[in-house]
């Protein structure tokens, strides 16, 4: 967990890049496939890509949030 | 109950009511100072942070303006503006918010201005900045109470047609079908001005905070409900996915690709929502968490939260290009999800939904207002005076007299010429946008001198004034300033840029630059910051 918590920051950099590069997704820019029959492809695949945002922060939530709980007692808080 | 109008305003009238009494109950519990009425004592939890701080950035564009978006660019726009906000706001939640949350708590900000002023040990900082952010957040304003007026109008079309100022002619002297007999934009307008200034004014952070999480919920309950209404009618089959499919496959085909859309205006729309950065409604919001721990919902529920509210209302935008031509669209892409609910469900829910977009509006305005408020009370007025001159109570009071100065302003600006106000939304969230490599720095590079970002926003801001006039040159017909960009030629191929990538590359390089040849705070001030 040691490990994970000082290579989070890292490995949240390199998720979050990720993200930014498959969310210009020229490969589906005239594509008009309808997922599930209803959905376009590129909506589909931008709605997929807000979930992937979503599990790259509670990931970050978990190994790289860059406040400890000491630091969270010293300022005043809960 | 069957007047045309007369449902829709009685539920927009019970909804502003309950905001009222939610407003006045909060300030029940208000303890009289200026940590309280400002951020709440810092007592916000994780559930009313993400609510809060969601119904704070999303505008009645995320209902109205997205589905009329949709409309004329096709399922684009989500990409565009959706899930680029997913990963971007989270991203400045995590990056800055949390980081800045830790400092205000240790040296007592309440405003991003006396945050600068102190970590770059410059008065003149926040004199330059004062001006800029309170002059960005206006049009901001502007576009939330002039929409509030314009739904309010059109969801109560036909109520009083016999009154003369509630009747809309157009050039031709005949009565215009959505808007006539609705009431006026001056009164809507007034009325949420109204409505806002009182729950902000009596319950300070508090009060907008419980008011920002009522509301977040209603639009995005009403939001999914008005889809599956509207699916369920204009599909006309017998069950929800056969309805979705038909009218999926109604759509044209160019409104279900991007094959009109520029991959570099695309690509570079993703510099907007940084806006978020530098939001001071936002800083202000920031301030009210009760441990860093608070931040942690919103920063991974906020991109779902999104997701919510804009793939129903993007779904409904294509439909309506699929709609065959004797429906009689309205011209105005902004006036399709309202158009929809009135022609395609009945009063009530058109009630509900004019609840839901004000909902959308309201939950913008109160944290802006008092935001401006603050800033005029911490960051002018205590400023200049000295800190112990005052005590909380004529604090809270100026504060109070602020808002009520902002909200009278920004009323009567709104009577003024809405066409120009709605361009400069975007412009607005591009000059908040120039101004992230300042935070950014502030937060992260001890290289920052004083004079470096005073630089930076000087070239943030003007680069955005010579942009803007450059935009104001293109003709109407074209759109006007929304649709200004700027052309990078490469290889005989021109490629469009949207013009917030000139204003931050200038500022960043601007800040950079000076920062290296002039003297940075001192190592003592610095300790403070980086220790």
């Amino acid at each position: 967990m040691k490990a994970s918590k000082s290579r989070g920051p890292l490995i949240i950099a390199v998720l979050v890049l990720l993200l930014l590069i498959l969310h210009q997704d020229n490969w589906f820019w005239t594509d008009a496939t309808l997922v599930f029959g209803f959905i376009p492809i590129a909506l589909f695949w931008h709605a997929c890509i807000s979930l992937a945002a979503v599990a790259t922060w509670f990931l970050a939530t978990r190994i790289a949030w860059p406040l400890s709980d000491d630091v969270e007692d010293h300022e005043g808080g809960a | 109950m069957d007047h045309p109008g007369l449902p829709q305003l009685i539920i927009i009238l019970i909804y502003l009511g309950l905001l009222l009494a939610l407003g006045l109950f909060s300030s029940r519990l208000f303890k009289g100072t200026k940590e309280d009425y400002q951020v709440a004592s810092h007592s916000i939890g994780p559930f009313l942070l993400l609510m809060s701080i969601f119904g704070t950035t999303m505008t009645a564009f995320a209902l109205v303006g997205s589905s009329g978006e949709a409309f004329r660019e096709g399922v684009g726009v989500y990409g565009m503006l959706a899930s680029s906000s997913g990963i971007v706001h989270s991203l400045c939640f995590f990056l800055i918010g949390v980081k800045v949350w830790k400092l205000a708590r240790r040296h007592k900000y309440t405003t991003q201005i006396e945050f600068f002023r102190d970590r770059l040990d410059s008065d003149f900082v926040g004199y330059l900045m004062f001006p800029i952010l309170v002059g960005l957040v206006i049009p901001y304003l502007l576009i939330g109470v002039i929409s509030g007026g314009a739904v309010i109008q059109s969801l109560t079309g036909g109520l009083a047609p016999d009154l003369p100022m509630f009747q809309v002619f157009d050039a031709e002297g005949n009565a215009n079908p959505a808007l006539h007999g609705g009431v006026p934009p001056w009164l809507g307008s007034m009325v949420i001005c109204v409505v806002v200034l009182v729950y902000v004014f009596f319950g300070g952070m508090r009060g907008t905070t419980w008011a920002n999480t009522f509301q977040t919920l209603v639009f995005m309950i009403l939001g999914v409900v008005t889809f599956f209404v509207i699916a369920n009618k204009l599909g006309g089959q017998e069950s929800l996915l056969d309805n979705l499919k038909t009218l999926a496959n109604s759509v044209p085909e160019d409104k279900v690709t991007r094959s009109a859309m520029s991959k570099t205006k695309f690509f570079t729309y993703l510099f907007i929502p940084l806006s978020v950065g530098m939001f001071p409604h936002l800083f202000q919001h920031w301030m009210t968490a009760k441990s860093s721990h608070a931040f942690k919902l919103p920063v991974v529920c906020h991109p779902f939260f999104i997701m919510i509210v804009w793939v129903p209302c993007v779904l409904v935008g294509i439909w309506a290009t699929g709609l065959p031509a004797d429906m009689h669209l309205p011209a105005n892409p902004n006036t399709i999800l309202p158009f929809l609910v009135k022609t395609q469900t009945g009063p009530i829910l058109g009630g509900f939904l004019a609840a839901g977009i004000l909902a959308a509006i309201m939950s913008s305005l109160d944290s802006q207002f008092l935001c401006i408020g603050t800033i005029f009370n911490n960051d002018v007025v205590t400023h200049l005076a000295g800190k112990d001159r005052f005590s909380d109570r004529q604090q809270v009071m100026f504060t109070r007299l602020f808002i009520i100065g902002i909200v009278a302003i920004t009323y009567f600006l709104s009577l003024g010429n809405v066409r120009s106000v709605f361009a400069l939304g975007v412009w607005c969230f591009s000059g908040f946008s120039a101004l992230f490599p300042i935070v950014v720095a502030a937060l992260y590079w001890r290289g920052l001198s004083a004079a470096g970002a005073i630089s930076g926003v000087f070239a943030a801001i003007t680069s955005w004034c010579i942009l803007f006039y450059q935009g104001t040159k293109v003709p109407m017909e074209q759109g006007g300033l929304s649709k200004f960009v700027l052309e990078l030629p490469i290889g005989g191929e021109s490629y469009e840029l949207m013009p917030v990538v000139a204003m931050m590359l200038s500022s960043t390089v601007t800040m950079i630059l000076v920062s290296l040849v002039t003297p940075r705070p001192s190592e003592e001030k610095l300790a403070k910051f980086f220790g």
